[in-house]
């Protein structure tokens, strides 16, 4: 059975582990590594980037020898949405105030989802603002403003 | 005796009218998401850790313990009812408990299992008490050399006893150790891995990557497969138990509870261990082993028990060494540290009534799942009719409110973002992520023991076998790879590790 490497688990994870080790010692080569005695700030982050590429050559391997396929799908649409809705929360919280942003948020992450109805969701995005200013802004009384910028 | 005047301080505490309150909320809302599949306890207890900053201390951790436990036994309902494991530790409910739903026999089912946990949570609770301050009191002696190694030990046993592979277990340890760097080092001052951005050189928060990693790939995950979700539900009636079937139950909840125990102190290990290996005692122990997976109460009293006491005894590793010993007590000691508690062996001698008034909260806690929840059966398996398309908004909601008021700070939702898309990418390449979460919260700790250590052996190493602590931690470290690595112990651990 021919497995790809683009869909071979362990070599990708592998590849992962590798990018991540090289990664760690790449950014920390400037960092004073010092002796065992007195370790430098680069000290600890340039072993653990050492052992973790050795791992993911050994996981690579592994991926080369077991040819085990990535299972089910990649779910492209949820994997973009919802990590979008909440960079754009993030974007509107501070501009738009709370209400505008929860509601956007809930709307917006509705929408992965594999059926979309609009006026449930709206209704359910309007219902869950309305939980979420009654528990946090009056009940534990955080302190962001509803609408408007601050 | 000091043993029971410190159960009464406890009690004293877990009584007042607030921490009732709070342990209430806490059993309420861990059942809740026990029966909810799709959310788990440690995603729930990451997005309310923040809202704990205005509750003191004690209420806080009641809360949050609640959940946990609460957790267990919601997922244990729906098991029974519908065949559905509402959490990962009551799959093994599911092979009998469902069976003897299927039977008319839901009422005994869910009663032995409320029971089980019942007796489970007592007898840990008073496990709890009688070793705690010893091992505190042990631990208290302990230097940078003995740190190191039991932080090592507990690493590596949660990486080979974590679900799938091992060395990509242990790899996912040392990810999570590199996350736990980013950040100003203390000793030299200087800012690593935070490539410019202010808000990095605080490091990375705890709950922006608990909540990225469990909650938003989570969903991501859930929405990409096919789930259909057929909600039929057995009429429960006779919520007890006959003599004869509290006869057959006893011995299980008994060996269960032991063997929760012993799994529950093992760093590194989740119930659904703990359970599974229940189950297989119970079938192995029977005279009459063709009776499981048909409906044998054996099969639910066992594994409940189990489940329950490995969720309690965990508290044990974690308040009197200041180790976690899974990552959602890697969650309850960031609970502490927002509240300016250092964890460690010194929380149970200066701030009893935070130790104590925990473990009696737990005990309460537990009397009040029985009491409270048979009854309300009906209401928690109604709420399973609430499709996934409504939940996942809800949970998004909660996560973004969750991680923004930690520190106000919006470059840690982007954070969170990042990180649920890396969380789905190792869940899909099956790299375990509880591991890294470990790794993440005693990368610090481990590093700066380490320097100790060597300062204080001027570089040589040998410090860590020359101690008779460390070098038992050192041993055991050791010991538990080789095994693990055999062979033959290596498929049957897949075998448990796939089935549970």
């Amino acid at each position: 059975m021919k497995v790809e490497l683009r869909e071979n688990r362990d070599f990708l994870s592998g590849l992962m582990f590798i990018v991540i080790g090289l990664g760690a010692i790449f950014i920390a080569r400037d960092y004073p590594v010092g002796s065992a005695l007195r370790m430098g700030p680069g000290y600890f982050p340039v072993a653990l980037g050492g052992i973790l590429f050795l791992m993911g050559i050994y996981v690579m391997v592994q991926g080369l020898i077991k040819k085990e396929k990535v299972k089910g799908n990649w779910s492209l649409r949820a994997l973009v949405i919802l990590p979008l809705a909440v960079i754009v929360f993030g974007l509107m919280v501070e501009r738009t105030g709370f209400v505008p942003a929860l509601i956007v948020l809930a709307l917006l992450s509705a929408t992965a989802g594999r059926e979309f109805k609009f006026v449930e969701m709206l209704i359910l995005a309007i219902a869950l603002t309305a939980a979420c200013v009654a528990l946090f802004i009056y009940g534990l009384g955080m302190p962001y403003p509803l609408f408007g910028g601050h | 005796m000091e043993l029971f005047s410190n159960l009464i301080l406890g009690f004293s505490v877990a009584l007042s009218l607030q921490n009732l309150w709070f342990c209430f909320i806490g059993v309420f809302v861990g059942t809740l998401i026990g029966v909810l599949p799709g959310i788990g306890p440690l995603a729930t207890i990451a997005m309310l850790l923040p809202i704990t900053f205005n509750v003191p201390p004690v209420s806080a951790l009641i809360m949050l313990a609640g959940i946990y436990y609460g957790a267990q036994y919601g997922g244990s309902t729906t098991a029974i009812l519908v065949n559905l494991p509402g959490e990962t530790s009551a799959v093994v409910t599911c092979i009998d408990g469902y069976q003897m739903a299927r039977q008319g026999r839901a009422g005994p089912a869910l009663a032995v299992a409320a029971i089980g946990s019942f007796i489970a949570g007592t007898i840990c609770t008073l496990v709890i008490a009688l070793f705690g301050p010893p091992l505190a009191e042990m631990a208290l002696k302990f230097g940078a050399p003995e740190y190191f190694s039991l932080m090592l030990m507990g690493l590596v046993t949660a990486a080979v006893l974590a679900h799938g592979d091992m060395v990509k277990s242990l790899a996912m340890v040392v990810v999570g150790l590199l996350l736990g760097i980013v950040g100003t080092d203390v000793n030299s001052g200087m800012s690593r891995f935070a490539f410019g951005i202010a808000e990095l050189t605080d490091g990375i928060g705890f709950v922006v990557l608990a909540v990225g990693v469990f909650a938003v790939s989570e969903i991501v995950s859930n929405l990409g497969e096919h789930e259909e979700r057929q909600v039929f539900t057995s009429k429960v009636s006779n919520l007890w138990l006959t003599w004869k079937e509290f006869k057959q139950s006893f011995g299980p909840i008994m060996r269960g509870t032991g063997v929760g125990a012993f799994f529950g102190v093992l760093p590194g290990t989740g119930p659904a261990i703990a359970s599974f290996s229940s189950y297989m005692i119970e079938k192995k122990v029977s005279k009459t082993p063709e009776r499981f997976g048909k409906g044998a109460i054996e099969g639910v009293a066992g594994p409940e028990s189990a489940n329950n006491a490995d969720a309690q005894c965990k508290f044990i590793p974690t308040l009197t060494l200041g180790i976690p010993a899974s990552a959602v007590m890697a969650l309850m000691l960031g609970a502490l540290t927002i509240q300016g508690i250092a964890p460690g062996p010194q929380v149970m001698t200066q701030k009893p009534e935070l130790f104590w008034g925990l473990i009696a909260s737990m005990w309460i806690g537990n009397l009040m799942l029985v009491i409270l929840n048979l009854p309300m059966i009906g209401l928690w398996v109604s709420l399973l009719k609430v499709p996934y398309r409504m939940l996942f908004p809800a949970i998004m909601v909660f996560s973004c409110i969750g991680i923004y008021s930690v520190n106000n700070s919006t470059m840690e939702l982007y954070l969170a973002a990042l990180f649920g898309v890396l969380g789905f990418l190792w869940l899909k390449l099956e790299c375990a992520a509880a591991p890294m979460l470990l790794g993440f919260v005693l990368g610090p700790m481990m590093e700066e023991n380490l320097r100790r250590a060597l300062l204080i052996s001027r570089g040589d190493p040998m410090v860590f076998i020359e101690r008779p602590i460390s070098l038992g931690f050192i041993i055991a470290t050791v010991l538990i790879l080789i095994i693990m690595a055999a062979p033959a112990i290596r498929k049957r651990r897949e075998q448990i590790t796939d089935a549970a």
